[in-house]
């Protein structure tokens, strides 16, 4: 098959869905690639870098479309794109599908399959090729950048000659997969992270990331992300103004705010109000990942940066992966690729759209001259952040209970131990004669001797030990020797055995154990 | 003086041979302690054959060091991946020789009582002591035998089996006669009518029947036992070995014979202690074979194994900084200790914390992958057990799991239902990445799938384990 990649048409957009690299990957494939000239130049592709790995470079977008069978892209296609590309052709990119009817309409009266890279279902064998998580990670990272270069001072509290500077006190509402990304790039850039999210269970992720979770007096069962996909959900009243009063309280300690929380297919819930803003310290930054959906702080303006009257700097860009062309072309490339992996299972270069399969059943929006959005639910259930039921801490009391009944336990074990093995001793002891009990000290002790020396033997010894203890348990031959001098032949022939076999045993033993224990070095 | 004499070698030998087992605590103290098995036996044999009414040394010697060229051949020619085998095989021929030895006792016994007094009093050595013998002393002699010569016809029987499925002549997967572990039963319940029926008698009949029942039983019982319980079966035949030299020791009223067994008896038995502990399992349920009930369904796995080629593996090795390898029984199948060996050397030269985690049943034998690895001039000190190096997955940037799966298997922990719940395991899945080197995908002996390999941050690398890591060398840089 033909891979096709068009060049973005959208102003400012300056991504592209094939690269130099996933190019080699799709051609290990079978597939052939092409690319519509310029196309890679904004993310830092030149032409040459795309004919060096093979792929062909077609000078406009209606000969491409015309050439190849599938066209890759980055955002939604406009009506007029969609409308000069020739029927019966696949296009994987972002669609967006639940508010473009219209363009679905057309894919469907032109009988263009089309795979909406933002439909790609949350299911752990999917993250490859989730396009939004591999943007949204971006995003949040571009957030912090784009606010430390909006924020006057260091990120990092330092002690300098000149005097001390206090660390930035950074707080991330929603840690979803941007917001996860912001966490991480502000915590190691230094800053004093606070991060806040209305799905208990993420507390640990944020945790692990180096930032404080911001608890809220709350008390209500959270509804479990896991059963809305691992996306939030709307919260109750009640739990909003819990919320609301607990970022009221530390708003005016902030310096930057980094918000990403959104609800699918619904406008951004509002969480950081005009009264927050005006508390904040002049200088302080606002960087509003949902400014898309109408922004979760209202004084948001989509695509710009204003300056509040109090001195506060709100960014509402939605093009932070764009801004960072390069890296979210490489992944989003590669998202694209490992679709497209799943879409030819044989690696021959034959697309086969199989609509069994959960992941393409899911993305497939239009097929067949169909429109087939939206899917049905994924077979498989996503997102395995079922709570595991900790046993509750033991208090000491308890502890200190168990640890005497135990010793009770073993102590009472050990007697009756003792006691039976005693009679039974005894019992021996009246029946058998002086010169028996004798040998029978002799072996009991050196089963306790034995015991102790092998316990302390090192486990990565353990063959040698066996080797070494088999060659000394040919210590039997001691046996055949005082009978090979007996009268009876058949005595003679067996000891004369015997010995053979042991000697076999003693060498072969000792010699193989030598052989190993030479092989142990030190590094 | 005679006897005060060989008493006193014996001492030496004995603290010798404990002072040899108390030394393999370290491996450098390991090599001295070699040799002091090696003088204490060459004292015992010696002091033996020219001890008090011994004649026939020249013939004893020449026997001895015809064995011991067959034994060097052997030991000097065997792989490190075959030391199960060779092991197994030897304790077949300690088994064998009690057996012998119980039954010259058995005839010599005869021999002697047919004699008349005044030739008895012309005796020497072991036949002079069977004369000395009063009656109870005789009865307990016939026990004592016995209990020699069945011990040591299980430990033969058991051994050569054992050999057989390890090196693979013999179906390695359990299997069992109908009727099971009764015919086991009934057959150990003959044996002790057997025992008394000789105590009784003194004849040879029932102590040919006692060896028979004993064979079969050594042979029913290693049969129903799998591959992967074979460490707790030789350190079990290892333990036999050691009661059988004890039990030939006392009818022989020989101390140093006594004690040696007793040694070698309770060293296999900690051994085969260690790997049932190792597997969460009680030696009684290893032996009687196959694995516990299924207490209920086990839990479902959800998603899929994500493939992964060997340039990717590469890619991420050389960026990880601390790895740990975790090599199972199908590294030493595959031959692949000296590529992993060149892996890992590769990888401390550019710095990285390397290291090994050796599960206690890993292989087929108690410390079998240490001397694999050992083989393969793996440093000893990187390679920890399981209690060393279970905390520090989480720091680890890479697993690397090599051949091995129940010892890997989350399911343990997690599945209360599973059939290896509760057995500890090497928390690998803790690890930021996690590669499984296997050869395809299917479940490993005990057929129980492995959750591990579904893990997100697990990566199955196909293919044989020293093809792969053969192909990854050259892009380690």
């Amino acid at each position: 098959m033909k891979i096709g990649a068009l060049k973005e048409t959208i102003t400012g957009e300056q991504r592209v869905a094939l690269t130099p690299e996933s190019a080699i990957q799709l051609q290990k494939l079978g597939h052939e690639c092409l690319l519509e000239k310029d196309a890679g130049l904004l993310a830092g592709f030149s032409n040459e870098q795309y004919e060096a790995e093979g792929v062909e470079i077609l000078s406009s977008a209606s000969a491409l479309a015309e050439a190849s069978d599938l066209i890759v892209k980055v955002r939604p296609s406009s009506e007029h794109e969609l409308g000069n590309l020739p029927s019966k052709k696949t296009l994987i990119s972002f669609f967006n599908p639940g508010a473009n009817e219209a363009l679905m309409d057309l894919a469907k009266s032109k009988e263009i399959s089309v795979i909406a890279m933002d439909m790609v279902p949350r299911i752990s064998r999917a993250q490859k090729m989730d396009a939004l998580s591999s943007m949204a990670n971006i995003a949040g990272y571009r957030a912090v950048i784009e606010s430390g270069n909006n924020f006057g001072r260091f990120f990092t509290g330092q002690v300098t000659a000149a005097g001390k500077v206090p660390p930035a006190k950074v707080l991330v509402v929603g840690a979803g997969v941007a917001g996860l990304a912001a966490i991480g790039t502000s915590t190691s850039l230094g800053a004093i992270t606070y991060a806040f999210d209305v799905r208990p269970e993420v507390a640990e992720q944020v945790e692990s990331m180096g930032a404080e979770f911001v608890f809220l007096d709350f008390e209500s069962e959270q509804e479990d992300g896991a059963s809305t996909g691992g996306y939030a959900a709307v919260s109750s009243p009640e739990f909003s103004a819990a919320q609301l009063a607990k970022f009221r309280e530390i708003a005016p300690e902030i310096d930057i705010v980094i918000t990403t929380a959104l609800i699918p297919n619904r406008e951004a819930p509002e969480l950081w109000t005009s009264d927050m803003v005006a508390s904040m310290k002049p200088g302080s930054v606002i960087v509003d990942l949902a400014a898309e959906k109408g922004g979760n702080c209202k004084l948001t303006v989509m695509d710009e940066r204003i300056v509040t009257d109090n001195g506060v700097v709100i960014i509402g860009y939605t093009d932070f992966p764009s801004r960072m062309a390069e890296q979210a072309s490489m992944l989003y490339a590669s998202n694209i690729r490992h679709m497209i992996a799943d879409l030819t299972p044989d690696k021959n270069g034959v697309i086969a759209h199989n609509m069994e399969d959960d992941i393409i059943r899911g993305a497939t929006v239009v097929h067949d001259g169909e429109i087939t959005y939206p899917p049905p639910p994924p077979k498989v259930q996503a997102i395995a952040a079922r709570p595991k039921e900790k046993t509750p801490e033991k208090t000491p009391e308890e502890i200190r209970a168990e640890e005497v009944a135990a010793f009770k336990k073993q102590t009472k074990n050990q007697v009756v131990l003792l006691a039976v093995g005693g009679i039974l001793i005894f019992l021996v002891g009246i029946y058998a004669p002086a010169s028996f009990m004798q040998h029978f000290i002799v072996f009991i002790l050196s089963v306790f001797v034995g015991f102790q020396v092998i316990w302390n033997v090192s486990h990565s010894l353990h063959t040698p030990l066996m080797a070494v203890t088999n060659a000394i348990s040919s210590i039997i031959i001691l046996g055949a020797l005082l009978q090979i001098g007996s009268t009876s032949y058949t005595v003679f022939i067996l000891a004369a055995v015997s010995l053979f076999l042991a000697g076999i045993n003693i060498f072969g033993g000792f010699l193989v154990t030598k052989r190993m224990l030479a092989m142990f070095q030190k590094s | 003086m005679e006897m005060g004499f060989t008493t006193a070698i014996y001492v030496v030998a004995i603290v010798l041979f404990i002072l040899s087992l108390g030394g393999l605590s370290g491996q450098e103290s390991a090599k001295r302690a070699v040799w002091y098995g090696i003088v204490a036996m060459a004292l015992a044999v010696s002091v033996t054959l020219f001890g008090p009414g011994f004649g026939l040394w020249w013939l004893s010697l020449i026997l001895i060091a015809a064995g011991g060229l067959v034994g060097y051949q052997l030991a000097s020619r065997v792989e490190m991946t075959q030391m199960p085998e060779l092991v197994a095989g030897m304790h077949a021929l300690v088994g064998l020789v009690a057996v012998f030895v119980g039954f010259n006792t058995h005839f010599e016994l005869i021999n002697v009582a047919s004699m008349d007094d005044s030739i008895q009093k012309t005796l020497e050595g072991f036949s002079a002591l069977l004369a000395k013998k009063s009656d109870v002393e005789i009865s307990i002699l016939r026990v004592e035998s016995s209990l020699g010569i069945w011990i040591g016809a299980v430990t033969f029987m058991g051994s050569i089996i054992a050999y057989g499925k390890l090196a693979g002549k013999v179906t390695s997967a359990a299997t069992k006669l109908p009727g099971g572990n009764y015919l086991n039963a009934t057959a150990a319940i003959v044996s002790v009518i057997a025992m008394i029926w000789y105590l009784n008698s003194g004849e040879l009949l029932p102590i040919i029947v006692l060896t028979i029942l004993a064979v079969f039983i050594g042979y029913h019982l290693i049969m129903g036992i799998g591959g992967a319980d074979m460490p707790v079966v030789v350190s079990m035949l290892n333990s036999y070995s050691g009661w059988a030299a004890a039990a030939i020791g006392f009818s022989l009223g020989n101390d140093l014979l006594i004690v040696v067994g007793a040694l070698v008896g309770s060293s296999g038995a900690i051994l085969s202690y260690i790997m049932c502990k190792a597997m969460n399992r009680s030696f009684v349920s290893v032996i009687l074979g196959g694995f516990g009930e299924y207490s209920g369904p086990q839990m479902e796995i959800e998603g899929e194994q994500n493939a992964i080629e060997a340039d990717e593996v590469a890619s991420v090795l050389n960026d990880a900084d601390s790895i740990i390898i975790i090599p199972g029984y199908g590294m030493a199948v595959a031959q692949a200790q000296q590529s992993v060996s060149e892996l890992v050397r590769k990888l401390r030269e550019q710095g990285k914390d390397v290291r090994f985690a050796i599960h206690p049943v890993a292989g087929r034998l108690p410390g079998h992958m240490n001397v694999l690895l050992a083989e393969a001039r793996v440093p000893y000190d990187i390679v920890l057990e399981m209690d060393e190096i279970n905390d520090d997955f989480p720091d680890t940037d890479v697993a690397i799991v090599i051949g091995s799966n129940d010892i890997v298997n989350p399911a343990a922990q997690d599945d209360p239902n599973s059939p290896i719940a509760g057995m500890p395991v090497l928390e690998c899945w803790k690890a930021k990445h996690v590669f499984v080197s296997k050869r395809g995908q299917g479940t490993g002996y005990s057929g129980i799938e492995n959750p591990l390999f579904f893990k997100e941050n697990t990566r199955m690398f196909y293919g044989n384990a020293k093809t792969s890591i053969d192909k990854l060398l050259p892009m380690i840089n």
